[in-house]
């Protein structure tokens, strides 16, 4: 595990659809946060590790080069880390890694997106296979829709039952964004509204998906001597988990998801966890589709397979239920792709710091924070503690 | 009443010429001939379709080139219906996975043949497992849309 490793603070934009701002702007507006929340300022960084869905998201390439200036990188090591979905978590642990090795003290970790700027899914599209494939994928819904309809026909779960569960979610974590202050959708639903809501991608409808928003999201990475040092209330590394599947779409069994599995395997392997669903007391799980969220609990070993929507509709997962997830009202509610990971890992920091304000779930000691990313081929974890 | 700020529009298109290798190419003729091509692991044993030139798991040449069933059956699907830039297929469409017969991985394609206008009677058509079989178009360019799509038996 290298040394110990803490994040000793967060910073985030305020998400949605932020015309207001150029996208250096938007990352300086996280950045500052950041300092603003440690006291820390530019020239204590020691690193610094950003990154983004697929660059060509806002039409400029090499983003750590365009954002640089926000993020006060000149002058220092800088790492861009991409992994698509994914990104924000792996830009998490590439601080991590930086700061357990030894060879840094303070990290800042930065992720950004501008979805509003361009066509994200016409930008999704171009990581899709291009000679046999994507002119079937049609975007994240399509794959995604794909794999949470073969997981339910797999496991006999009823069309019916699927479409309940995937409203409750929808209709709770819309709840929820109104106790975020940085969330972008606060819209109230009903059940109707979504299960009527119309179709993008068969199962999937549009309040079953995730907006497209532009965010940021800073986190600083420090050592336990910095820790100490700073006096700050740390949120402990307690696990990293990675897994990737092969390439192409149809070649590994999504509704069993290898990937999604062994990343939480590993973490709760090094966390010495093993029953999360009594463990872990918050789970910020990727979810940018309703259906998906459900297959991540059964992956991520929090019932069985074939047993989330029951689960979900007796409200399990809830902010009062046995194991909070999405209290911030996930990347249902927000998602600038590239930031996406890394917000999941800045809750669950505020929530094992006990600084998650209006949605604090109450004595939260051990958060999972997750991303995936690719044609559904990219888990990533990050699991945080209050104790060392 | 917040203020709006401008914005420019700018658009890029870039020219790419992407290579097949020997592989992909023999599998694109096949398609002109109306044959789908699968290769088979000589380690693992798996039968891949499209055809690869190596195992992604063992990491080793293939060796035996198949002619794999034009029937299948339906793994999954997902109808389509919303549209983004430069999307290449018209929607409304149905993406699937299709298990072809003797194979272990499932295919990419589409699947049609009937109306697809309205939801609900595609709903009624549509079930996992069931049976489907390539259908060709007669103009055929060595191209994944030689296949028109794969219609339900
Ligand atoms: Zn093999």
């Amino acid at each position: 595990m290298g040394r110990p490793v803490a994040i000793i603070g967060v910073g985030q934009t305020y998400h949605g659809k932020r015309m207001d701002v150029s996208y250096p702007e938007l990352v300086r507006e996280a950045v500052m946060a950041v300092f603003k929340d440690t006291g820390l300022s530019p020239e204590d960084i020691d690193g610094v590790v950003s990154g983004t869905m697929p660059s060509m998201m806002e039409g400029i390439a090499l983003t750590h080069f365009y954002l640089a200036d926000a993020m006060q990188s000149a002058g220092k090591p800088i790492m861009k880390t991409e992994t698509c979905g994914s990104t924000g978590v792996s830009i998490a642990h590439t601080a991590y890694y930086w700061v357990a090795s030894g060879l840094a003290d303070l990290i800042l970790a930065v992720g950004h997106e501008k979805m509003n700027e361009g066509d994200s899914q016409a930008t999704m599209t171009t990581v899709a296979e291009p000679f046999y494939q994507r002119y079937f994928i049609s975007g994240a819904p399509g794959v995604f829709s794909m794999q949470s309809q073969m997981w339910s026909v797999r496991y006999g779960i009823s069309e019916e039952k699927v479409r309940d569960a995937a409203a409750f979610i929808s209709v709770t974590h819309h709840e929820d964004a109104f106790d975020n202050p940085y969330a972008h959708i606060k819209m109230k639903v009903s059940m109707d509204d979504v299960k009527n809501a119309r179709i993008i991608t068969y199962p999937v409808r549009l309040l079953d998906v995730c907006p497209n928003s532009d965010g940021a999201c800073a986190v600083i990475f420090a050592s336990e001597e910095m820790v100490k040092k700073l006096n700050r209330k740390p949120a402990w590394v307690k696990a990293v988990g990675y897994r990737g599947d092969e390439y192409f779409f149809g070649d590994s069994d999504k509704a069993v998801w290898e990937s999604a599995a062994q990343a939480a395997k590993e973490a709760y392997n090094q966390a010495g966890i093993k029953n999360p669903r009594k463990e872990l007391d918050v789970a910020e799980v990727y979810n940018p589709f309703t259906f998906q969220e459900m297959l991540f609990y059964e992956c991520f070993g929090f019932c069985g397979p074939g047993e989330a929507p029951d689960l979900v509709l007796k409200g399990t997962f809830t902010r009062n239920g046995e194991l909070a997830c999405d209290p911030s009202g996930g990347t249902l509610c927000t998602n600038p792709i590239g930031a996406t990971g890394l917000i999941r890992v800045a809750e669950a920091a505020l929530q094992v710091t006990g600084r998650a304000g209006a949605h604090q779930i109450p004595g939260a000691k051990l958060a999972l924070a997750h991303a995936m990313g690719g044609v559904d081929q990219f888990n990533g974890i990050m699991i945080l503690g209050s104790k060392l | 009443m917040t203020k709006e700020y401008k914005t420019i529009k700018t658009e890029l298109r870039l020219p790419y010429e992407l290579a097949y290798g020997a592989t992909w190419t023999r599998f694109f003729e096949g398609m002109k001939e109306k044959k789908i091509y699968g290769t088979k692991c000589p380690k693992c044993g798996r039968v891949l379709v499209p055809a690869r030139s190596f195992c992604p798991r063992c990491f080793v040449d293939m060796g035996e080139w198949i002619e794999v069933s034009q029937e299948g059956k339906l793994v999954a699907w997902c109808y389509t219906n919303y549209r983004y830039f430069g999307m290449p297929t018209e929607p409304p469409f149905i993406g699937a996975q299709i298990n072809l017969d003797g194979t272990d991985v499932n295919f990419l394609h589409l699947i049609g043949g009937f109306d697809l206008s309205n939801f609900d009677e595609v709903r009624k058509i549509v079930k996992n497992g069931m049976k489907v079989r390539a259908e060709w178009k007669d103009d055929r360019n060595a191209h994944i849309m030689d296949i028109r799509y794969f219609k339900p038996l």
